[in-house]
């Protein structure tokens, strides 16, 4: 009986675990006052967590960018269309991989830093001495943390996007040897607004939502030790990841 | 005449199975220096949470300052915190802010005060605390002492009426002691303030405070004045106030959820 009942509790706590995530989410949108503390801590926040993740979202979306152009160019090839590629590259970087790789590559800089920093401000007693001085730390530290998660990510994605049709570009034109034009040209008519670039915007509004809910949610309940911090780190990266591929899937059968 | 600031009536308090308090009662007289005493783990950092609210009594009540703790919403703690100041063990300052925004955080966030008067009253409560100059400093290159005191700045500066000390001695040289030692003694004296020590530091509390209350194993065991507490004859008092190996208060971890006040062998 007592095994039985241990099976059940283990069963449960996940779905326990997502409750407390939406009420902490409720508790924390509940919190927002339109107020000039709010918005400086959001900038303040969106520089430190989206701008500082700019170089390495660069980096990324450029080398993606030519992987991509050289593994099309290769398919398509065979069939006499490479012509075609920047096309291909333009959709599967607006539709799919610019928002899941940018947040991906944000889970792992930006979440994790959220997460440690507020799991090392509990673990040094910081979060308990702003509620023993009467300010809210969700209001406080996690709410501007989430609000420039939301904001940064789809910048990021922009710029993600941005830096791998440039990978592209140099790769298919200046290596390749593909006409500039009609590169162009298959790029500006074959990408629709609505389905493919709004497609991504939704997408990358939704990653970067859940992306600093989770980062937040897990250094705020982290256990204030150094294990339980690092816990903390490790379990944003994970959830993060996994829910950001559920979340693509669940999205796209909507989107598509 | 007696006026009590805080009111703790037969206090309950248990973990999972482990009982931490058991029918625990102190009455806090306004303006006076109490320091809740006792061996380490025995519950007396609990009792400073379930003053500020940050727990719950299982049964009993505590009256701060008018206002039954356990009854209060989230938004009417936060009110009532107001008036409390906390010096946690480490002093828990923010550490990506320096000294002088650590002390102006209370203010910027419950005042309307414009930045001239911030800036007037912080390097005022930093000169009282002996650390004028400090303010541009970083959390990380102060001193234990420097970052306590730091800390009973940024307790103080909204002019509470009760300040908690958790073991506010701990960890500090004897000159950082005695320093701290004496800050507490002016501002609760100079803001008419009420301060509760918990702190197991006896030589400290003899020259500092004006009441005492002792626990061991759950139980209130004696209150009253240092040096009446000194001369006490009970066993378990005699114990502790001396430094005794040998007494009642067993030196080992009891994890029996019936664990009795005192050793009774």
């Amino acid at each position: 009986m007592k095994t039985a009942g241990i099976q059940k509790s283990k069963l449960l706590a996940p779905i326990a675990e997502v409750g407390h995530c939406g009420l902490f989410l409720i508790r924390m949108l509940s919190s927002i006052r339109f107020e000039r503390g709010l918005l400086l801590s959001t900038l303040q926040q969106t520089y430190l967590i989206g701008a500082r993740s700019l170089v390495i979202i660069m980096i990324c979306g450029f080398f993606v960018g030519m992987v991509l152009s050289l593994q099309s160019i290769n398919a398509l090839q065979q069939f006499g269309a490479s012509d075609q590629v920047s096309l291909l590259v333009g959709k599967s970087l607006f539709r799919e991989l610019g928002p899941v790789l940018t947040a991906l590559l944000f889970a792992g800089r930006a979440g994790t830093s959220i997460a440690a920093e507020i799991g090392l401000m509990k673990a040094t007693s910081q979060i308990e001495a702003m509620q023993l001085m009467a300010i809210d730390p969700v209001q406080r530290i996690a709410l501007p943390r989430f609000l420039a998660g939301l904001l940064s990510l789809p910048l990021l994605t922009a710029m993600f996007n941005a830096f791998a049709i440039l990978g592209a570009v140099m790769f298919s034109i200046g290596v390749m040897g593909l006409d500039p034009g009609i590169f162009w040209s298959k790029l500006q008519t074959g990408i629709y607004f609505g389905k493919d670039f709004l497609g991504g915007v939704w997408k990358s509004i939704v990653f970067g939502g859940l992306v600093s809910l989770i980062a937040v949610y897990f250094g705020y309940y982290a256990k204030p030790t150094g294990e339980g911090v690092g816990t903390a780190t490790t379990r944003t990266v994970v959830m993060s990841s996994v829910l950001v591929l559920i979340f693509d899937f669940i999205m796209t059968s909507f989107l598509i | 005449m007696k006026d009590p600031i805080i009111r703790i009536c037969n206090v309950f308090f248990q973990r999972d199975d482990k009982i931490i308090l058991n029918d625990v009662s102190m009455d806090i007289q306004r303006g006076s220096i109490v320091a809740i005493m006792g061996p380490s783990g025995v519950g007396k950092t609990t009792i400073l949470r379930l003053i500020s609210g940050q727990l719950q009594p299982s049964s009993g009540s505590i009256e701060v300052n008018g206002k039954q703790i356990s009854a209060l919403s989230r938004h009417e703690l936060y009110e009532c915190r107001k008036d409390i100041g906390v010096l946690l063990q480490n002093g828990a300052l923010f550490t990506d802010l320096t000294v002088f925004e650590n002390i102006a955080t209370p203010l910027r966030e419950h005042t309307d005060l414009t930045e001239e008067a911030i800036s007037e009253r912080v390097l005022a409560k930093l000169e009282s605390v002996g650390l004028a100059g400090t303010q541009e400093l970083m959390p990380h290159s102060l001193s234990g002492g420097m970052a306590r005191r730091v800390a009973l700045a940024r307790a103080v500066i909204l002019n509470p009426k009760i300040v908690l000390f958790d073991e506010p001695m701990t960890g500090l040289d004897p000159i950082a002691m005695s320093t701290v030692g004496r800050l507490i003694r002016e501002t609760n004296d100079q803001l008419g303030l009420t301060s509760v020590i918990v702190t197991h530091n006896v030589e400290q509390m003899k020259k500092l405070v004006d009441h005492c209350y002792i626990l061991a194993s759950t139980k209130l065991i004696a209150e009253g004045s240092p040096e009446a507490l000194m001369h006490n004859t009970d066993p378990a008092v005699d114990q502790f106030m001396n430094g005794r190996v040998d007494g009642p208060i067993s030196f080992h971890y009891q994890n029996s959820s019936s664990n009795s006040p005192v050793d009774s062998s």
